[in-house]
């Protein structure tokens, strides 16, 4: 797979405020990758900075082989943005938006309508957009940044005011992306929703990144405990007692119900324990740690490293 | 050049939209038509054309209320976009910023050149609707006023533009638009009459003199149009005019200038400001 967008050593400082310190990280063709971090952690910046909207106070950004900053455009007609908080001019149409937006990237007019259906705003095209609703301007912004075919897709928090119906739909789109080999880059700071749908995580904090991979490698580092639960089977108390003394580690969350968590390597173990003849379990749950726990374990660790 | 064009085109249809063009020339047409009409009538017959009458009239009105409007469309060009948010995904397409600023020009341009040129000739052809003999060189100095009054709102765009680049916040953007206007219109002739009825014509020659005058493009507006010809001598402004010697082409030179040189300082700004 071939890189889409380098970001090498960047720094990015405001004055005194170093909103980016010393980042790098690569995305490849045909990648999804989500961009997760607190407010004000360095996203957007760093969102900005592969835009070529802010020049980086060292370091080198290469986005489809240019510098985006340099003020060459062909590398931009190939780049799809939706801001956070995205904004358009009151008084136009949806349509009226739209083709404005695809003259400016030399795509034919015509292929807008289209576009406004895939995102479901065809019967509301022609109303201003001073009318339409929070969720109805995402869609609006996700339009304008699927014109003309992109290959580098960058969007900013995506599905902030989008209802669960509208963010299914989304992450329809950017599966089709991905299938396409378009690179899409998901900012978010809910890690939970991007389960499943991101191929890579890279996590900033303060304007530091503090992990980069897939979501199993960084549960492989974090050997974070998987959670068993056990439901007991109708047993004398006897019974439950002498299972308890031999496997050790569970506590009791009320009668029928134990608990207990697993480290990477004790798992297989604790789980035949369970299901062994004679333990009296009437069912199991193995719930692995979530990706908020998986967040959270991140920071945590950036900040006793500090 | 497209990119401009584009820019152009949507500047455009939003002034259609929200009523900007509509606005404004009405408001022109209604003010050139009631100056036309109440203005003619106490001059009686003193020999000066109708249309000369309403040139006076006209640019008068023309030094108060079209820097005022060309400030009122431009001065939220750049920062009000910025803070609505729209400029960032504008820029994120394949333009330049200069082109942005240009785009928006041409856009603003156009909807005040319509407006003027709709108002100001509903002004005149009223005018000949009701039978007042009019001399060619009377409509060629109201083709010069309606051509230079569009000239004055380009150089106020322009300003705007420059104010708008250079504002952190559209509230003080809006305060700077007003404080130059009041500079330009109201306090800068006051302060130069005071100055020349101190000075008595001791030090502040001629030369000194077209300088001041030059350095404030509603002045250099004022003797392009009230300075020559009837309009001269209708409007009292003739004496001015001949002291300071200033050719009609050194006055549109010099409104080209005000326009290019806040145009072009707002495009070096403005590409360099930090989103």
């Amino acid at each position: 797979m071939s890189e889409t967008v380098q970001v090498s050593g960047v720094t990015k400082s405001y004055g005194k405020v170093r909103a980016v310190t010393d980042i790098s990280c690569v995305l490849r063709e045909g990648e999804t990758i989500a961009l997760v971090g607190h407010n004000g952690a360095g996203k957007t910046t760093l969102i900005k900075l592969m835009l070529g909207l802010i020049r980086p106070s060292s370091g080198t950004v290469r986005v489809l082989g240019e510098d985006p900053a340099a003020g060459q455009f062909e590398a931009r007609r190939r780049l799809g943005y939706l801001p956070e908080n995205v904004s358009f001019n009151m008084a136009l149409t949806g349509r009226e938006t739209l083709a404005f937006y695809a003259r400016l990237k030399r795509v034919p007019v015509a292929t807008t309508g289209g576009l406004l259906e895939r995102v479901g705003l065809g019967a509301a095209a022609d109303r201003r957009v001073g009318t339409y609703s929070k969720g109805m301007r995402q869609r609006l912004g996700l339009a304008q940044a699927l014109l003309g075919r992109p290959r580098v897709l960058l969007l900013d928090e995506p599905t902030t005011g989008l209802d669960p119906a509208l963010r299914r739909s989304f992450y329809d789109i950017v599966a089709e992306l991905r299938a396409d080999g378009a690179t899409v880059l998901l900012s978010s700071h809910a890690l939970t929703e991007l389960e499943g749908k991101a191929d890579r995580v890279v996590i900033v904090n303060r304007g530091v990144k503090i992990a980069d991979g897939t979501l199993d490698e960084l549960r492989r580092i974090a050997q974070l405990p998987t959670r068993i639960r056990i439901t007991l089977a109708d047993a004398t108390a006897g019974q439950v007692d002498e299972w308890m003394a031999r496997s050790k580690g569970w506590r009791r969350v009320n009668v029928h119900l134990l608990e207990i968590d697993a480290g990477p390597g004790e798992k297989i173990e604790l789980l035949r324990s369970a299901a062994a003849p004679g333990a009296p379990v009437a069912d199991l749950d193995v719930t692995p740690p979530t990706l908020d726990e998986l967040y959270a374990h991140f920071l945590s660790a950036r900040e006793n490293a500090e | 050049m497209m990119n401009i064009l584009i820019i152009a085109r949507k500047e455009i249809q939003e002034g259609l939209r929200n009523r900007w063009v509509l606005a404004t020339t009405l408001l022109l047409a209604a003010l050139a038509l009631t100056l036309t009409f109440l203005g003619s009538a106490p001059t009686g017959n003193v020999g000066a054309s109708a249309l000369d009458v309403v040139i006076v009239s006209l640019s008068s009105l023309t030094i108060f209320l079209v820097p005022l409007i060309a400030l009122l469309i431009s001065h939220d060009a750049i920062v009000g976009e910025m803070e609505r948010g729209t400029m960032l995904l504008l820029l994120s397409y394949p333009i330049g910023r200069w082109q942005v600023i240009a785009g928006k020009f041409i856009g603003h341009l156009a909807i005040l050149a319509f407006a003027a040129l709709l108002g100001y000739g509903a002004a005149a052809v009223a005018l000949a609707a009701t039978g007042a003999a009019i001399g060619t060189a009377s409509w060629l100095a109201f083709a010069s006023m309606i051509l230079s009054s569009v000239l004055l709102g380009a150089v106020f765009i322009a300003l705007g533009y420059l104010i708008s680049a250079m504002a952190g916040e559209r509230g003080t953007a809006g305060g700077i638009a007003i404080g130059v206007w009041l500079v330009c219109v109201l306090i800068y002739d006051m302060a130069l009459l005071g100055l020349l009825v101190v000075d008595q014509g001791q030090v502040i020659g001629s030369g000194v003199l077209n300088a001041l005058l030059l350095a404030n493009p509603t002045d250099a507006y004022r003797l392009l149009n009230l300075g020559s010809g009837n309009a001269g001598a209708l409007s009292g402004m003739g004496g001015v005019a001949e002291n300071a010697a200033l050719a009609p082409g050194v006055l549109v030179a010099a409104l080209l200038a005000w326009v290019l040189a806040p145009l072009a300082a707002a495009a070096l700004i403005f590409s360099r400001r930090e989103l």
